[in-house]
């Protein structure tokens, strides 16, 4: 691994890394059953270095902003590569974003650079949002048809520069991204990441989890994602280890990509760990009594010997099946994005396959904790990752309280919000939202949270004011979006949900008209950002001198109402 | 050359088995989420199902953001 305490920016670091690991493998692209792409550093760094030249030839220059808006393969990280070498900012956005809130964080980032494919232009650039974006002047678009309309964008294949590009350096507290953590549809949130903070993460995770040449990380969580971008593009290539890019997530090729690369290392949001859970508790329960009997004991067998810590040989060989269907290589499986239940966890671990069960925020630049698996723990998040302070404030009589961190991975600030930013981080200290204990072993137990806001199985973030604007022209006195566990705190991270809070106007009824307009509107939200249920409340909503709601004191009111019966189904 | 309608029963029917749910459960404009009460991952499981009765490849990408059969059969549709 290269020494990155001597290294000032992350551009610096894969400049490199590319040399030192020229002949090694570091990607693999395939799509479906085909491989499509085999690159040693060298292939990278001769893809890279022309698309370099060609941004600076087109006037892209230190600080200029540049998006990324792709699903996870190769052109990703090669493009993020020449933005980082060229001493630009990069801004990773959610390919899964509808074209409009893409314009929009596009607009708020005053990115002046787009690199997408042309799937993703097709439908940006006819998309309503795209007039009021004026910043983006260049796009460069990928593997468009021969024939493609292509709207003012240009090829990203052809888009190359003849000579070598010249290396700009940055300092270690200039920003290096700006990732958004949410804020789509209100008040968008760029997490401002500087090089430190990414360099000082990478050398913290793989003291715990570490890449070499060799190693086969599988990557799926999207890579604008901050834990995909470490451990799916920075943390490898600093280490000579190779990324393996599927271009279709269906399941089946997923799993056949576990043994056809012989994966060392895979990232996992906690809704696909119990897809495959499903999945294989579904072929124990079909195996005949007798093999059942002794799958059984050999899991058991399994379970005594891995208690104090992985023996990953010796699974291997008690569970041969069970461990060549995932490649028989698999060190890890990291979960991560959001909770993961303590059962889901254990059954794996039972199996011989260590989950690194985490926590972590973007804000804090990516992972917080994680466990250590010295020895694993299905009921924490793991300890303090090197370099991590944690703290636990205003703890109540059984330890818990809100989660605050510091360390020098921590965001520099939200992007044009110092509001924001000060409420977020207080002398340093992050202050997480987030509700939880340290037990006298100095793990991380997560137990709710303190902000208004849900997160999915699927690891999305969901902030209520983003959605509220889908039911703003409601034909009722007012209304406003709630986590549920916001109003009514429970101590579970799982299954949480939102709900509309409606103040009726004076002699109007909650009747099937009004309830078919919320439904009609709550189908054109994608589908983990719908509410869940209704509230009624027949009171004026609290508001400030602005005539902003207080959401805190609403959410008081609403507290003294039963959730059972308060909540009514959709 | 099959009409869009067919091309949406086909999806409906092929959805009724894979989910196993009753005949006549599901119709064009259904929300296949809410209505079946399945997530992501169970929706890509279809696809595959869908490429192999149709021949077709559908990029994950075609159906982002797509949570109704009649939409479905479109995206279908233009590849067929």
């Amino acid at each position: 691994m290269l020494d990155l305490s001597k290294y000032q920016s992350v551009g610096e670091a894969l400049k490199d890394a590319l040399d030192q690991f020229a002949d090694e493998v570091c990607l693999i692209e395939a799509d479906r059953e085909r491989e499509k792409e085999r690159l040693t550093y060298r292939d990278f760094k001769e893809r890279a270095h022309p698309l370099a030249k060609a941004l600076q030839a087109a006037g892209f220059s230190s600080g200029d902003r540049a998006a990324i808006i792709m699903t996870n393969q190769s052109k990703w990280l090669i493009s993020a590569y020449a933005i980082f070498f060229t001493g630009g900012v990069l801004v990773p956005l959610d390919y899964k974003l509808s074209p409009d809130e893409q314009w929009q964080l596009l607009k708020h980032s005053s990115a002046t650079f787009l690199i997408t494919e042309y799937p993703i232009w097709r439908q940006l650039s006819v998309s309503a949002g795209r007039a009021p974006a004026t910043n983006v002047r260049t796009v460069l678009v990928t593997e468009a048809p021969s024939n493609a309309e292509l709207a003012g964008a240009q090829r990203w294949e052809e888009v190359r520069g003849a000579e070598e590009p010249a290396f700009v350096p940055r300092k270690r507290n200039d920003t290096a991204s700006i990732v958004y953590s949410s804020g789509t549809g209100g008040r968008p949130k760029g997490c401002m990441i500087t090089h430190e903070n990414y360099l000082e993460q990478c050398v913290a995770l793989t003291s715990i989890y570490p890449f070499w040449p060799g190693v086969r990380y599988l990557s799926i969580l999207p890579t604008n994602h901050a834990i995909d971008f470490m451990v799916g593009f920075f943390g490898p290539f600093t280490c000579g280890a190779a990324v393996v890019h599927l271009r279709t997530l269906r399941p089946e090729y997923v799993r056949e990509a576990f043994s056809k690369y012989k994966i060392t290392y895979v990232s996992l949001v906690p809704l696909v760990l119990k897809n495959l859970q499903k999945g294989l508790q579904a072929r124990f329960d079909a195996l005949p009594p007798g093999k059942r009997k002794l799958f059984n004991a050999l899991v058991a067998v399994n379970k005594a010997l891995t208690k104090s810590q992985p023996r990953l040989g010796i699974s291997r060989r008690l569970l041969k099946q069970v461990h060549e269907a995932f490649g028989a290589e698999l060190r890890a499986i990291i979960v991560g994005g959001a909770f993961t239940e303590p059962q889901t966890l254990q059954f794996f671990y039972d199996l011989g396959l260590p989950v690194a069960n985490g926590y972590g925020l973007t804000e804090a630049g990516t992972a917080i904790t994680v466990n250590d698996l010295k020895p694993f723990r299905a009921d924490t998040v793991g300890k303090p990752l090197p370099g991590m302070e944690v703290r636990i404030v205003n703890p109540a009589s059984d330890g818990v309280g809100e989660v605050i961190v510091r360390s020098k991975t921590i965001m520099s600030g939200y992007l044009n919000d110092p509001e924001l930013t000060a409420e977020t981080v207080v002398d340093g200290w992050l202050q997480t939202g987030d509700l939880g204990r340290l037990d006298g072993t100095g793990h991380l137990q997560l137990s709710g949270r303190k902000k208004n806001m849900i997160v999915t199985e699927e690891g999305k973030n969901i902030y209520p004011e983003d959605i509220e604007k889908v039911f703003e022209s409601l034909p009722v006195k007012e209304l406003c979006v709630f986590a549920a566990n916001y109003i009514w705190p429970k101590r579970s991270m799982v299954g949480e949900q939102l709900v509309l809070v409606v103040h009726l106007e004076s002699g109007q009824q909650y009747n099937e008209e009004l309830k078919r307009e919320i439904n009609a509107r709550n189908n054109r939200l994608l589908n983990y950002k719908r509410i869940h249920g209704v509230v009624l409340l027949d009171e004026d909503f609290p508001r400030t001198a602005s005539l902003k709601i207080k959401r805190n004191v609403l959410a008081e009111r609403l507290a003294r109402f039963d959730s059972a019966t308060a909540i009514l189904p959709l | 050359m099959r009409t869009l309608e067919q091309t949406t029963q086909e999806i409906i029917e092929l959805a009724t088995e894979h989910f196993r749910v009753p005949r006549g459960t599901l119709a064009p404009g259904d929300d296949f989420f809410k209505k079946l009460g399945i997530d992501s991952l169970q929706t890509l499981e279809m696809l595959s199902r869908l490429e192999n009765h149709f021949g077709i490849e559908l990029p994950d990408y075609e159906v982002q953001g797509v949570s109704d059969f009649k939409t479905l059969a479109e995206r279908i549709q233009s590849r067929l």
